[in-house]
């Protein structure tokens, strides 16, 4: 294999490894922000439960997140140098305000939030969960507009084949930004959501049938109820948005080789790059042209207008479909959970089932969104700008495919790790009590003293 | 915002910054990485207030090795490629063993008994291939990239050097942090780590004036030289004043255990300016200078703004962490 090739899978395995715990952390933190303020508030020692058990599952998976984070600020010089020579003036400053604006920021305070409580005043506690949100927040944001800038540049001259900002406002606030900032920020919620209510669903499979689950499972149906639709609109806005400035990603996306006026949507089909065609297809007729040019007759560009200019078709083609249909998995799931929650109707054990099995569906639409839009950004690194090719390491191969085969094997292995945890953090949190001696007083001094409705644990 | 900052005064201001972000990085996630490297491999004793001491700690002190990598990334591009893509298998070590230490701190906390040994075992030797290719990194780094056996043995030196001088550091955090026996253990790691560490800093200064012809010519030039040999007599008057604390504070009653840490300190500090004015304005030692490597002065201006706002920050809430956790650490608990 050339060091193109592997320097490319190598990127791919670090980056998709690395994106499944910020995907977590993102909106766990502001899970564990309201668990917290609900806990200020309402004093009921079971919100203070839901943020112990998951503040260790946000710690496991930021820890993750972090060093799997650090391989990335390297990969940039050793194995694309051509990245930061051509247009390094734009994403070396994204990248640092990143750093200085939320890494630190996260990672100073998450001391405070897991080690801290006994230290600091309360409120000096409930401050820092909201930093640590505000962080990964933040982190998202400039990441997201680089990533942004590079799907859709603007802003920027070339001079003597270097790229020179020109104008940082447009830079950041380029096209697509707003839409995949959006888009990703819902992506975390619902990953997130269904993390919650898997997990929690897994610990009342096991027998646990204290509170903390139970309203844990509520509260994540919910929000997952809630953000499903948003998403799906947010997703349908992104795609009008790339149909506009990306038309070869949406032609691949559809599996469209001609340009067609009323082209339909596909269902399934097996694109065949090498006669630019599809077999199998189950089609409806011009549902595409409908969903994104709001007219049954509307035309869509085809690949074949993209000569040697347009992404490879089958893994954006397939990508897009498994995104799709985890979304209408997730909307059925969340909104039939809300529909037994709104009654007051305990789980049956076969929902209970699907929302353990539904557990890391957020990872699976996730990351088939991004091989989306990464993949549907080929042949370009930096759209129009800068090609992949063109900035890839002159390393020897060999040396990549060790360093390749080290962190597969390093990543498959706390993969597993991961999720065996998780899973074992919430059999584990089967056996302990519900609500300590010790929290009960801390419960009771929470309370003001013209309060008196006593304590409903 | 300082459009009258010359691209050479921006080179000079950066150069500044990843220097103290190496520095802050190096005292920082040297101790913590020299806990790691010290954890007993055979008995589980200490190893609960060994991982407790550096807890709320770690997270945030190896984000300073992100900034410096970033800032070598933005800053100076093509040293960033030039130096990494030399670096690219004991980098691609450091990388995994980081990894690998990192996630072993936070996965022991949750797994069972067994298990937790082994992600122990993990963390300790996680931590130790971090320190070693970081001293090789170094060693290579300093004799400009150069890949002859004389550079290899030199950074096998280097290796040494930089895990024994974490590992001191590592056991002066204990003895600020820790009580009885641990304490007791973390003096005699002290004691062994400040020999090793002295003979290391004569190995590593002797070499380095052997390895550039511009750097022997600066250090023995009279006068400039007579007053730079000030730094290394500096460090080992405070070595020598270190080893005496290490014998007399056992038998105080506590007060002055903060002493050896801080001298450690001072010592990564000098060590830090013998390099960076050996080198200076060198950022690849004899091959690539400052102003070689310097990306757009206006993506720079434009850091800078965040720079000048947020590092200030930064260091003020670094600090009132460390001022909320001060004192003996207690065991750690998820509360």
């Amino acid at each position: 294999m050339d060091v193109f090739l592997l320097s490319r899978l190598q990127f791919a395995l670090n980056i998709s490894f690395h994106i499944l715990f910020p995907t977590i952390t993102m909106a766990m933190g502001w899970f564990l922000f309201y668990f917290k303020l609900r806990s200020n508030t309402s004093g009921h020692p079971v919100w203070m439960r839901m943020y112990r058990f998951w503040v260790r599952v946000f710690a496991l998976s930021f820890a993750l997140g972090v060093v799997s984070g650090v391989t990335m600020s390297f990969q940039f010089g050793t194995n694309w140098p051509g990245f930061m020579e051509k247009v390094g003036n734009v994403a070396g400053p994204l990248l640092g305000y990143e750093v200085l604006t939320a890494f630190f920021l996260e990672a100073t305070f998450l001391g405070i939030m897991l080690f801290g409580i006994r230290r600091v005043p309360n409120w000096l506690h409930t401050t820092s969960t909201l930093i640590v949100a505000l962080g990964t927040t933040t982190s998202a944001f400039w990441i997201l507009a680089l990533n942004s800038w590079m799907q859709t540049p603007q802003g920027f001259e070339v001079v003597d084949g270097v790229v020179y900002a020109t104008n940082w406002k447009e830079i950041i606030f380029n096209p697509s930004f707003p839409y995949r900032f959006v888009h990703m920020m819902l992506a975390s919620g619902l990953t997130a959501s269904f993390l919650i209510a898997g997990l929690s669903a897994y610990r009342m499979l096991k027998g646990d049938d204290k509170l903390a689950p139970k309203l844990a499972l509520k509260t994540a149906t919910y929000t997952a109820a809630v953000l499903i639709p948003l998403q799906i609109f947010a997703g349908d806005m992104h795609g009008l948005n790339t149909l506009e400035h990306q038309p070869q990603k949406v032609a691949a996306m559809e599996g469209l080789w001609e340009t067609t006026e009323g082209a339909p949507l596909l269902l399934f089909a097996i694109p065949d790059e090498e006669n630019k065609e599809n077999h199998f297809e189950i089609p409806i007729p011009y549902a595409a042209s409908l969903i994104l040019t709001h007219d049954l007759k509307g035309e869509l560009k085809g690949l074949n207008e993209f000569e040697g200019e347009h992404p490879p078709v089958a893994p954006v083609f397939y990508g897009f479909r498994v995104m799709v249909g985890m979304g209408m998995l997730m909307l059925a799931v969340s909104w039939l959970g809300s529909i037994y929650l709104m009654r007051n109707r305990a789980f049956p054990l076969w929902l209970k089932r699907t929302f353990v099995g539904m557990a890391f569906s957020g990872w699976v639409a996730t990351l088939a969104g991004w091989y989306v839009t990464e993949i549907g950004r080929q042949p370009y690194l930096v759209s129009g700008v800068l090609k992949t090719a063109d900035a890839v390491t002159q390393l020897p191969p060999s040396n990549v495919a060790m360093s390749f085969t080290l962190y597969a094997v390093i990543y498959t292995g706390l993969l597993i790790a991961y999720i065996s945890t998780l899973m074992l953090m919430c059999r584990r949190a089967v056996e302990i009590e519900e609500i300590t001696t010790e929290e009960r007083e801390v419960a009771k001094a929470k309370i003001k003293p013209n309060n008196t409705n006593p304590v409903a644990v | 915002m300082f459009e009258n900052v010359s691209p050479q005064m921006l080179g000079n201001i950066y150069v500044g910054l990843l220097g103290l972000s190496i520095l802050l990085y190096a005292i920082l996630d040297g101790y913590d990485l020299g806990v790691g490297v010290l954890i007993p491999p055979r008995t589980e004793a200490f190893r609960d207030d060994m991982i407790a001491s550096i807890g709320p700690y770690w997270d945030a002190n190896e984000t300073w090795l992100v900034l410096a990598v970033g800032l070598l990334l933005i800053a100076f591009p093509e040293a960033h490629s030039k130096v990494l893509q030399a670096l690219y298998l004991p980098a691609t070590f450091m990388l995994l063993g980081l990894i690998l230490r990192g996630v072993a701190f936070d996965f022991r906390a949750k797994v069972v008994q067994v298990q937790k040994r082994k992600w122990d075992l993990v963390f300790k030797y996680g931590s130790l291939l971090t320190t070693l290719a970081q001293g090789y990194m170094l060693g290579i780094y300093v004799t400009g990239l150069r890949t002859d056996i004389w550079a290899q043995a030199f950074a096998l030196l280097a290796a040494l050097g930089v895990t024994a001088a974490y590992a001191f550091i590592g056991s002066c955090w204990l003895i600020l942090k820790s009580e009885g026996a641990l304490q007791e253990k973390a003096y005699y790691w002290a004691k062994r780590g400040l020999g090793i560490l002295a003979a290391g800093i004569i190995a590593v200064s002797i070499a380095n004036l052997t390895l550039h012809t511009e750097i022997r010519e600066l250090w023995l030039s009279a006068p400039w030289g007579i007053m730079l040999f000030a730094i290394p007599a500096t460090c080992f008057a405070l070595l020598a004043l270190c080893g005496v604390l290490l014998k007399k504070l056992p038998e105080g009653n506590g007060k002055g255990e903060w002493l050896p840490f801080f001298i450690a300190l001072l010592v990564f500090l000098l060590s830090f300016a013998a390099f960076a004015i050996s080198y200076y304005p060198f950022i690849i030692p004899g091959q690539m200078t400052i102003s070689d490597a310097l990306s757009d002065a206006s993506s720079l201006r434009f850091l800078l703004v965040g720079v000048v706002i947020v590092v200030p920050v930064i260091l003020a809430y670094t600090l009132m962490v460390y001022k909320i956790f001060s004192g003996k650490s207690q065991k750690l608990s998820y509360y």
